[in-house]
């Protein structure tokens, strides 16, 4: 089975591009051009380029030593949150802001949950001199104040998005409007794997890069580029997509996503879309999301505004259909657990997005020589304020 | 023929207006319906209320959550409309984006509206491609025109593509924005106007987006065969109620 994206748009019976008409131009001058670019010489020297000497890359992978002893098992963790601006999110805002410039935009509007890709967005938007407008919920701007103070010292606007649940879904639904509404001059940096093709397949590309990096530097420590797991938390999903991306056709590997449970996944408060989701189309796209029988989108929850997301992309929608990826859903508690374990037992305050990935081997047992990646997607300074409240630091 | 048809055929400028199901209040819908064609409206527009509609501006999607709150869906929508036909006889679209009509089930949902005698359907979501590939058959099988958007930055190539699909009217948005966003047409919208309607099209042109009163109403008719009315209509029935719709539309189609 092929597990990427196909000529149509398509994972399997997911994707596509279920836009209005007032976007078409813009979709399809990206579809038309997207792979054009990503494969021109000079564009892959410039991105190489900045994600060497301006990200980082490439990030460390990291042997935890004591992680791994105490759950007796092989654990690396792949250090995107020694990126600059603290995740993964610049891989991609760094291909796209690129992307932009050569199709000749000069304002740049995003959407962020967690604040992350907001962040990496009007970072790329300050290096290269470009106007950046990031939505962001409500609730959001609330919980995720430095994040929002970053954006702002960056140069960027950011304008809350307050209608329905006031996070990361209605942000992205404000961007695209703004995007309808200023549809010659803008670039619409999404963040995640989501959105209309080619959005999902060409975040997934940007991100391909955690992968890559991840066989060179396994072969070296392990004498294999291949891995027995691959640990990713799934919101929307980029993480994984980066994370995944070289071993989708590698069956010997294991993908493992996790999903946000909230307070519990039968608790009416959640955000795990494998488990409680159904076909349908959000934000352009044919994918798993969470909806009422009438087919309203619910609103999610996660401790974890990044993970806050009530769809995920439809490479991981046909993952999980396919089977290809085992699903786990971890609730706020075991995540803000796992997050406190890795800080006292490694030194790294990781991410509630990325505590949720922490937190399996509390349930999920790994045989002593397997060697299981974990992608550690982000920092967790932006969310002291979180762990502070839960822990009563 | 289909009632969209034979109206397209009268000898005069059409006024469309369209309003969200269930807004202000649930049970708002049918007579809403039949004051509007009582006060001379020749074509209706019934908003299927959706939880993120990314094409509307902030008066209709306040109504929208509205009509949600109140309890609107597809089931409750075509109970209320069950009857409608024995009063009403102007064109019935129902617009809506795509999820709740894919939930419902396609094939249902227009056996549903041929039943209580829908006309077209305007899915704002549904790219032409996939309908062509997908649904025109279903949908012509039911009697129901399906009505694409153009907007100004669409190509010459693909406006001619949906006119050689369409069966009814083309809805020619009149600038790029969400709804209810503008007031008032420049020059480049009267430029635009004209473009398409130089274009010849097989199907005559409706315009929507930024008509609100008498002299919007006026500038889009001036190139197109008729104009449509939402978010303004919206602004009005939120403050006056649904019953005295005449105030409204009575300005509109004053004769000079």
């Amino acid at each position: 089975m092929n597990y990427h994206v196909n000529e149509k748009g398509y994972y399997g019976q997911f994707g596509g591009a279920f836009i209005p008409e007032m976007l078409y131009p813009n979709v399809e001058e990206l579809r038309h051009n997207y792979l054009k670019v990503m494969a021109e010489p000079d564009f892959k020297k410039e991105f190489d380029q900045l994600l060497k000497d301006y990200v980082g890359r490439p990030t460390p992978l990291y042997f935890a030593k004591r992680l791994s002893k105490k759950y007796n098992t092989k654990i690396y963790l792949k250090r995107e949150d020694l990126c600059h601006t603290g995740a993964h999110k610049i891989n991609n805002t760094i291909g796209q802001i690129l992307m932009a410039k050569r199709l000749k935009k000069t304002r740049i509007i995003a959407e962020t949950g967690a604040g992350q890709h907001g962040v990496a967005t009007a970072t790329v938007c300050a290096l290269v001199g470009m106007e950046c407008v990031v939505y962001m919920g409500e609730i959001d701007i609330a919980r995720q104040a430095p994040n929002v103070a970053r954006m702002k010292m960056l140069g960027a606007e950011v304008r809350p998005a307050l209608s329905g649940s006031r996070t990361l879904k209605d942000a992205t639904n404000e961007a695209i409007r703004d995007w309808i509404n200023n549809p010659v001059n803008t670039h619409y940096i999404i963040g995640s794997a989501v959105g209309p093709h080619p959005y999902p397949d060409m975040v997934a590309r940007f991100q391909s890069v955690v992968s890559k990096e991840t066989k060179l530097q396994l072969k070296e420590v392990e004498g294999r580029e291949n891995p027995d797991y691959v640990v990713a938390c799934v919101g929307g999903g980029s993480n994984a997509a980066g994370a995944y991306y070289h071993y989708l056709n590698e069956p010997s590997v294991k993908l493992i996503a996790v999903e946000a449970a909230g307070k519990g996944v039968e608790s009416g408060e959640s955000a795990a879309t494998s488990v409680l989701g159904k076909e349908g189309v959000i934000h352009g796209s044919k994918t798993l999301l969470m909806q009422s029988t009438d087919g309203q989108i619910t609103e999610p929850y996660s401790i974890s505004a990044g993970l806050d997301y009530p769809g995920v992309g439809p490479m991981h929608a046909h993952l999980y259909k396919s089977k290809r990826a085992e699903f786990i859903s971890v609730t706020d508690d075991k995540a803000m657990e796992a997050g406190l374990e890795l800080s006292q037992l490694e030194g790294i305050i990781p991410a509630i997005e990325t505590s949720h990935a922490l937190a399996i081997f509390k349930d999920k047992k790994f045989k002593p020589k397997d060697v299981v990646i974990i992608s550690l997607s982000g920092r967790g300074d932006k969310d002291l304020n979180t762990y502070i409240d839960y822990f009563k630091l | 023929m289909n009632r969209i048809q034979i109206k397209l055929q009268e000898d005069k400028k059409l006024l469309s207006i369209y309003f969200t199901a269930g807004y202000p209040k649930l049970n708002d819908t049918a007579s809403t319906i039949e004051n509007l064609e009582s006060n001379g409206v020749d074509m209706i527009e019934i908003g299927l209320p959706f939880s993120d509609p990314l094409a509307d501006g902030p008066t209709i999607q306040a109504s929208s959550t509205k009509a949600l709150h109140n309890g609107m869906n597809s089931s409750v929508l075509f109970d209320q409309l069950k009857d409608i036909r024995k009063t009403v006889s102007i064109p019935l679209i129902l617009m809506g984006y795509f999820n709740p009509i894919l939930q419902y089930g396609i094939e249902a949902f227009c056996k549903k509206c041929k039943e209580i005698g829908i006309d077209g359907l305007i899915i704002p979501d549904l790219p032409v491609e996939v309908y062509q590939e997908e649904y025109q058959t279903v949908f012509e099988h039911h009697g129901l025109l399906n009505i694409f958007l153009i907007t100004p930055q669409t190509s010459e190539k693909r406006i001619r593509y949906m006119d050689s699909i369409s069966k009814g009217f083309i809805y020619m948005v009149s600038s790029a924005s969400t709804t209810g966003s503008q007031s008032g047409f420049g020059q480049k919208q009267t430029d635009y106007f004209k473009r398409i309607a130089e274009m010849n099209l097989n199907n005559p042109q409706i315009i929507g987006f930024g008509i609100s009163n008498q002299e919007t109403f006026k500038q889009a008719t001036k190139h197109a065969k008729g104009a449509i009315i939402g978010s303004a209509f919206i602004k009005y029935v939120t403050d006056n109620g649904v019953n005295d719709l005449k105030q409204f539309t009575e300005p509109i189609l004053k004769k000079e």
